[in-house]
């Protein structure tokens, strides 16, 4: 069992390039140890200058983004390297949830492993809501409907979001990735059984000839 | 192996393949559930990230990445799992080991934690590059839960010109579809210009797959795919190897299928490619200037485009020809295998690099690094003023010392020229092995045609 997700409402910050890369999510150099600050290693190099001073232009350095748990960001987010630490370092920063018209399909994955919902938005429901609506003095809170597929401004703008069916209800319930799969073990060893019969050169155990 | 509730294919993994940045978590997620690895015996580990390529060095020679080289070690103990440590003789980058030791066959799932997995797609497997979470979903289970993909291919016709390589092929495919075309789907690539590639070649295209957005990139096994394989170490007794010959070649013969999204390539005018930018989409042939921001039409495109011209110090319009680069790396999972490193040593021989050039060569493994040795081809870049080095990822992700440091311009075989890549405020041009080596020569990029002409 996971924690299972439940709705809320929070402050949203918006990158909205394209194709922000895991790199730029969570830089190498923030992955040294095994168990690295990744919640301060978040854009560490767009956030941080050579010092590793604050630049105070980053949009999680400002007020109240500091505090955000959603981000509208832009297509393809996530794409580049595997390292599911880009998801930690979001969920550990304190975001819940990603919203971009496409994701990368690793970083997808990696998102939903991790109880952070990665939803696809359409580009111009995302530009509605980000836009600031006329008055301009709207905090950005957003309420964030998993059962609905909504969000929600506090100004009453509201626009849908894609996620499976099955995503969804998986992140509802909390479900286990491993749990679920282990519920196949049978199948699974029938599998291999079988496959060591059938196909000896993929599930024989590997070995070593002599070297020469 | 079945099709769950909801849709997703349940796959059973049959090689397991492990690097040591990506592995401890799910090792410590394990032990919590009180799991043993399920199939340790199809599994193997090695260390490439985080290594130092200091030739002769062993697991305390760079003291930062040991706490992450210990626990591969002990992990792969507590569950008798191979491990190819620093000392091995087998020791290398994950894509480069898994095919090279015939750990990767035609028609097996191979998994593992890194998003270059597909490189094994160059002889037929379905490499799954994963994250954490998943690599201790396969441990526990030896099985990944996949949506199915969409199919894409690309056929890639003609005859490549002289002094144009695989690597060249797959960045200008990138500059022609963008980094997020093949999103959602798997890739085949086709055509005579991939079928008259030799293996080698045909890991370097299917390796970029995730640069073209793909998780999975794959090309039909065929008699040359087989005739690699044949006596590599971890292949079956030859009883067992005959019945998956027979299986393989059925394996080739499913043409006729149907494709989601189908795109060509003309080869036969690529140039040499070198990236101008900061994704791999924005490449240009040798020949060719870098673009006006004015070709552009969308803004956001634009200003992208004008972001990364300013990041990367090169000027719209002009040709990258005559740049000067401070470093030339040939390395990493795409470029370091034997062929690639003849490739560059074509170039060099007898010539010498540039006084301001730092320039090295990182072999993929320790066993290409031998046979480069058995070759001379390291008598070849030493004497040119090569830095001959111990085989690791190096400065492909600089999470090692390798690092090519602040506003320094590099130009690379690697596969990434994101911000930063290389190290803080690294500059990174990719190219082939041969571009690379010319550029080391020159001191600055230039047409590596010019040097093979003359
Ligand atoms: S060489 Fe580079 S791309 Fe390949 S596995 Fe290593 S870090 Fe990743």
């Amino acid at each position: 069992m996971k924690t299972p997700f439940q709705n809320f409402t929070g402050i949203a910050a918006t990158m909205p390039a394209a194709n922000i890369n895991t790199d730029a999510i969570i830089p190498a150099s923030f992955l040294r140890t095994a168990h690295a600050d990744m919640g301060k290693g978040l854009f560490g190099l767009l956030r941080y200058d050579d010092e590793g001073k604050e630049r105070p232009d980053f949009v999680l350095n400002r007020e109240p983004f500091r505090r955000a748990s959603i981000l509208f960001a832009g297509e393809n987010f996530g794409c580049g390297s595997s390292r599911e630490a880009a998801a930690w370092a979001l969920k550990q920063f304190g975001f819940k949830c990603v919203f971009a018209p496409s994701f990368a399909d690793i970083f997808y994955e990696n998102a939903f492993r991790n109880g952070v919902l990665a939803a696809v938005v359409a580009p111009e429901d995302l530009e509605a809501l980000t836009a600031l609506p006329p008055e301009g003095n709207v905090q950005p809170f957003f309420e964030v409907d998993l059962s609905a597929g909504t969000i929600a401004r506090m100004d009453g703008t509201v626009v849908a979001f894609r996620i499976a069916a099955s995503r969804r209800d998986a992140l509802i319930r909390g479900d286990d990735e491993i749990d679920m799969t282990l519920k196949h073990a049978d199948d699974i060893a029938a599998f291999h059984a079988e496959g060591l019969i059938a196909r000896p050169w993929l599930h024989a155990p590997l070995t070593q000839k002599e070297r020469s | 192996m079945k099709t769950l509730d909801d849709g997703r294919d349940l796959l059973f993994v049959d090689r397991h393949v492990l690097q040591e940045t990506t592995s401890a978590p799910a090792f410590e997620g394990l032990r919590r559930r009180g799991l043993r690895v399920r199939h340790p015996e199809l599994t193997i580990a090695t260390q490439d990230h985080i290594v130092s390529t200091e030739p002769g060095r062993t697991e305390t020679t760079n003291p930062q990445g040991r706490e992450l080289m210990t626990l591969m070690r002990r992990n792969s103990a507590d569950n008798s799992i191979r491990h190819f440590g620093v000392e091995d003789p087998r020791q290398g980058i994950v894509h480069v080991i898994a095919p090279e030791l015939g750990v990767a066959l035609p028609g097996s799932v191979l998994a593992c934690g890194d998003s270059h997995t597909s490189t094994a797609g160059g002889l037929g497997a379905l490499g799954i590059g994963v994250g954490t979470s998943e690599v201790e979903h396969v441990l526990a289970t030896q099985t990944l839960a996949l949506a199915r993909p969409r199919a894409m291919r690309i056929d890639f016709q003609g005859k490549l010109p002289q002094g144009v390589t695989a690597k060249d092929v797959i960045l200008h495919a990138i500059g022609l579809f963008g980094i997020a075309a093949g999103q959602g789907h798997a890739i085949e690539y086709a055509g005579e210009a991939i079928r008259v590639l030799p293996v080698e070649a045909r890991l370097t295209i299917c390796n970029m797959s995730i640069e073209i957005g793909a998780r999975l990139g794959l090309i039909a096994p065929d008699e040359a795919t087989f005739a690699y394989l044949q006596g590599r170490e971890f292949l079956p007794e030859q009883a067992v190897l005959d019945r998956a010959m027979a299986s393989w070649r059925m394996l080739a013969s499913d043409a006729g299928a149907g494709f989601d999204k189908e795109l060509t390539v003309d080869c036969s005018k690529i140039a040499p490619q070198v990236t101008w930018g900061t994704t791999q989409e924005d490449v240009v042939g040798i020949d060719r200037p870098v673009p006006d921001v004015g070709a552009f039409t969308d803004a956001a495109q634009r200003d992208r485009a004008t972001e990364a011209m300013r990041y990367m110090d090169v000027v719209p319009g002009k040709p990258l020809e005559g740049l000067p680069v401070d470093i030339a790396f040939i390395g990493s999972c795409t470029n370091a295998r034997l062929s690639d490193l003849e490739a560059a040593a074509v170039v060099i021989e007898g010539r010498k690099v540039a006084a301001h050039v730092r320039a090295m060569v990182v072999p993929g493994s320790m066993s290409v690094k031998r046979a480069a040795e058995a070759k001379g081809l390291d008598k070849i870049f030493r004497a040119a003023g090569f830095e001959w080095r111990d085989a690791g990822c190096s400065m492909c992700v600089s999470i090692n010392q390798d690092v090519v440091g602040p506003g320094k311009r590099c130009i690379a075989t690697t596969n990434r020229n994101f911000e930063n890549r290389q190290g803080p405020r690294s500059r990174t041009h990719l190219a082939s092995p041969a571009m690379v080596a010319a550029a080391a020569v020159a001191g600055a990029i230039t047409d590596v045609r010019k040097m093979i002409a003359s």
